[in-house]
């Protein structure tokens, strides 16, 4: 009893000096802790896992990041960083005992430079405002999550978003050059170069994807791509989504790579058509979106090329975009598939499986009949291009077990992908959402090598703690989980 | 030589190696024995340990042994009318994948189409403690965990003993075209540096001798579409120039002299360093031949916000690549640490420190 009061007047004394020495590094108004402010910063786009932090911090130069993480790490106290919080795995799920460390502030364009192909922004901006700062050269920044609106660069990093584009152009970790980053100790250290190579290890590589991990992203450097000429989108039908499948890869196999080349099953192009008007045939079992770019009479020839695989693939219907505007629309329909699914359904769950292309039939049989012996629809977005899966569950979390339900059909799904060659996250990041299925997609090895990759930044274990790597302990908890069917383990954690 | 899967046998070769502590020599066909630094150590000889896994050109993704020569991956890709997008240099005739990406090298195309690291997917490695893990995966996306396999990417073999890649590959272009003209060198750095801002299908340019050689990649119209726009003489027979580019057989590399490999920013002016240049990658990266000290080309190209490494060097015991910051250098250190703890993997091959 002593003892645990003690540690509670240990923690208040902790709490204490830490809310001074922050608001001695920092003007009062960049520092909140009445629960009323701390609310907007309690959850990321997945919105199930909800958390308070201690205090929120709004650094707006370097100096002040490191100044915070000086204090934090002298004081022990946990750090999660945020951008724009438009994350899908909980990765910016505030510790409540620690520090949220927004970089909302860090919203300058430091230089855009078409003669070197670049552009140095700091990690609040948005990703859209990337490509139309850069514009005026005739280029921008390809990468395009759906959430380019509202997305940003420091996020995108950290999560090594992807999009619509990737086929051809890549993630994040293949558009970046140079970070610059703060680590636990208030180290300010820059990563890669704006050169095309960086001497010693490849650490941006690493830092790409670490989900706020490894250090604090202080400032991006990009790489710049001049604008195709032309952009062009075809729109072909299906009545059955295998074969839509196998048009996807004898697009390939013709030697063409699309800018874009997305797939959707018959809900999903339902309630995105009910929603954007897109004019996708509502009776279709799958359509298949394949933009092509590049030069003008290469997109011709291309589009030429293309109409005749699908045609040949079974399609029953093949549209080219007639202009821009209707290219927009096509796009608009997929581009909000997510809401337009919100719209038909009280609560949906959005998975983010990759799977080798040639196992698609396999997979998509499985969610099917696994969808009607659960009785949860599921609507299927999908990447085709690069194999990523975006099954999304359909529930209604006021009926008793549907979570529960969903949940497990989730769980499922991705232990599908872990099967067939595939990986738990293609783009959506671990966070906290997936921390389970780690386990299922790395042995212990692997698992205890992340947490030394971590140490090596972080020795501390400071930086967004519990997040993206399971400890070994708890994924031989979650193996005695498969025994002791349906008893949940962790019973403290958040879960939904 | 039979394809064969020796990951058993080189994982108890490590095993020995960190009961006995002594330092492994890792080694493909020893064809980039001449990049870094002296590594002493018994042989860990990859060579045996090759052959083609898995490759699907519907997928557009290969799995290789490390020990795989490069020119059977190639040929392979070719009869499928694909490629490796990073153009890799061989430097031997039979260079392996594994040597390849451990050095992670790159060719003409890198400025176009990514570098050897753009194009890993995942690998399998046997680590310092003798454990055998298993990284990224056959997928385009994939970020669950760390991005291992990407720093495995020219770390010279020091953090782990490369078994298993898996590349991204893409189709060949249906088309290419070289197309050269003679101008300063100035003008060049400035072409070459417009183009990146131009919807021009490039996917090569390069600078030597008072000529500037750009290479076109596309589809036919396009290609044919863009000559028109450069204008220049379409280069005859191109492939061999390229090919001799990529694998330093132009006579520029003959010189006994230190060659170094100097990385700027693409539209960075001529640099004030004597000796000869040969600009690559479309003025991004510089190949210098020259006798000033290694202090001097290292402050000059500092000072022009480059870094540089010495390619063929002197001295292979002294540092060779550019000096990392003492804070970088601690993060090396402990990673370095964590995937080989008793610093039995090409010890200082890299760096003195690693």
């Amino acid at each position: 009893m002593t003892a645990v009061k003690t540690a509670i007047n240990l923690h208040a004394h902790a709490q204490e000096a830490l809310l001074k020495g922050l608001l001695s590094l920092l003007p009062a108004s960049l520092v909140l802790t009445d629960p009323e402010d701390l609310r907007p910063f309690e959850c990321d786009g997945l919105s199930v896992y909800r958390r308070l932090p201690l205090v929120v911090v709004l650094p707006e130069t370097i100096a002040q990041v490191q100044a915070v993480m000086r204090l934090c790490h002298k004081l022990q106290v946990p750090v999660v960083a945020r951008g724009a919080g438009t994350g899908l795995s909980g990765g910016a799920l505030p510790s409540s005992d620690g520090v949220l460390l927004s970089l909302a502030k860090f919203k300058s364009i430091l230089n855009i430079d078409p003669q070197n192909a670049q552009a140095t922004v700091q990690p609040g901006v948005r990703n859209l405002a990337i490509s139309e700062a850069a514009a005026v050269h005739g280029m921008y920044y390809a990468p395009d999550p759906s959430s380019q609106i509202a997305c940003t660069i420091g996020g995108n990093v950290a999560e090594n978003s992807g999009g619509v584009h990737c086929l051809k152009y890549g993630l994040t970790v293949h558009n970046i050059l140079m970070l610059k980053v703060v680590t636990m100790e208030g180290e300010l250290l820059t990563i890669g170069a704006e050169t095309l190579d960086a001497p010693g290890y490849d650490l941006l590589a690493l830092m790409t994807g670490s989900e706020g991990m490894l250090g604090i992203i202080v400032e991006v450097t990009v790489k710049l791509l001049a604008r195709p000429e032309r952009a062009q989108v075809v729109l072909a039908a299906f009545d059955d989504v295998v074969k839509a499948g196998e048009a996807v890869g004898a697009i390939i196999a013709a030697g063409i790579i699309p800018a874009g080349l997305e797939m959707m099953d018959k809900l999903a192009i339902q309630a995105a058509e009910d929603f954007a008007h897109a004019g996708y045939p509502r009776d279709a079992e799958a359509i298949l979106l394949c933009e092509l770019d590049g030069t003008n009479a290469e997109v011709s020839e291309y589009i030429m090329a293309v109409r005749k695989v699908l045609t040949q693939s079974g399609a029953t219907e093949v549209r080219t975009a007639v202009d821009e505007a209707e290219r927009q629309l096509f796009w608009k329909g997929r581009k909000s598939a997510f809401p337009a699914v919100g719209r038909i359904s009280p609560d949906y769950y959005c998975m983010d499986g990759t799977i080798p292309r040639h196992h698609l039939p396999r997979v998509l049989r499985q969610i099917s009949q696994w969808s009607v012996e659960y009785g949860l629809p599921v609507a299927n977005v999908f990447h085709a291009g690069d194999g990523n899966l975006h099954p999304l569950i359909l529930f209604d979390a006021n009926k008793p077990g549907e979570l529960a339900r969903t949940e497990e059909f989730g769980r499922r799904i991705l232990q599908l992908c872990v099967e067939v060659g595939g990986t738990i996250t293609g783009e959506h990041g671990v966070g906290m959402e997936k921390i389970d299925q780690m386990c299922i997609q790395f042995q212990s090895g692997e698992l205890s090598q992340f947490h030394e990759v971590k140490a090596a930044f972080d020795p501390s274990g400071l930086l967004n703690p519990g997040k993206a790597v399971p400890t070994l302990h708890r994924c031989a908890e979650l193996g005695a989980m498969h025994v002791h069917h349906g008893q949940l383990p962790h019973p403290e954690l958040d879960r939904f | 030589m039979a394809d064969m899967d020796r990951s058993a046998a080189l994982q108890q070769q490590v095993h020995n190696a960190i009961n006995a502590g002594t330092a492994l020599n890792i080694r493909g066909s020893n064809s980039k024995h001449f990049l870094g630094r002296v590594a002493d150590g018994e042989v860990l000889s990859l060579s045996e340990h090759r052959g083609m896994i898995e490759y699907d050109p519907r997928e557009l993704v290969l799995t290789a042994r490390a020990g795989t020569p490069l020119a059977e991956i190639e040929s392979a890709l070719a009869e499928a009318s694909q490629m490796l997008t990073f153009e890799p240099p061989h430097f031997g005739e039979y260079a392996t994948l594994g040597g390849t990406i451990a050095c992670g090298l790159s060719g003409p195309r890198r400025p176009y189409a990514g570098a050897a690291r753009d194009a890993v997917l995942g690998c399998k490695l046997i680590n310092g403690k003798g454990e055998l893990l298993s990284f990224g995966g056959q997928v385009m996306k994939n970020v669950a965990g760390y991005d291992v396999s990407r720093l495995m990417v020219g770390a010279y073999g020091t953090l782990g003993v490369l078994l298993e890649i898996s590349l991204k590959v893409l189709p060949r272009p249906a088309s290419s075209l070289t197309v050269i003209h003679e101008c300063p060198q100035t003008e060049a750095i400035n072409q070459m540096s417009h183009l990146l801002s131009q919807p021009v299908p490039v996917d090569a340019a390069c600078y030597h001798s008072g000529h500037c050689t750009i290479r076109l990649a596309g589809s036919e119209q396009a290609v044919r579409h863009a000559q028109k726009q450069l204008g220049g003489e379409a280069l005859e027979k191109s492939a061999p120039f390229w090919l001799a580019l990529r694998e330093h057989q132009l006579s520029f590399f003959k010189s006994s002299k230190p060659l170094y490999r100097v990385l700027v920013k693409p539209a960075t002016p001529s640099l004030p360093i004597a000796g000869s240049w040969l600009l690559d990658w479309g003025g991004a990266q510089r190949w210098l031949v020259s006798d000033e000290p290694v202090a001097v080309i290292r402050d000059s190209v500092a000072a022009a916000g480059g870094h540089v490494s010495q390619f063929r060097a002197s001295a292979q015991d002294e540092e060779v690549f550019q000096p990392l910051s003492a804070a970088l250098l601690t993060i090396h250190q402990r990673l370095k640490n964590s995937f080989d703890p008793h610093r039995i993997f090409n010890p200082g091959r890299m760096y003195s420190g690693l």
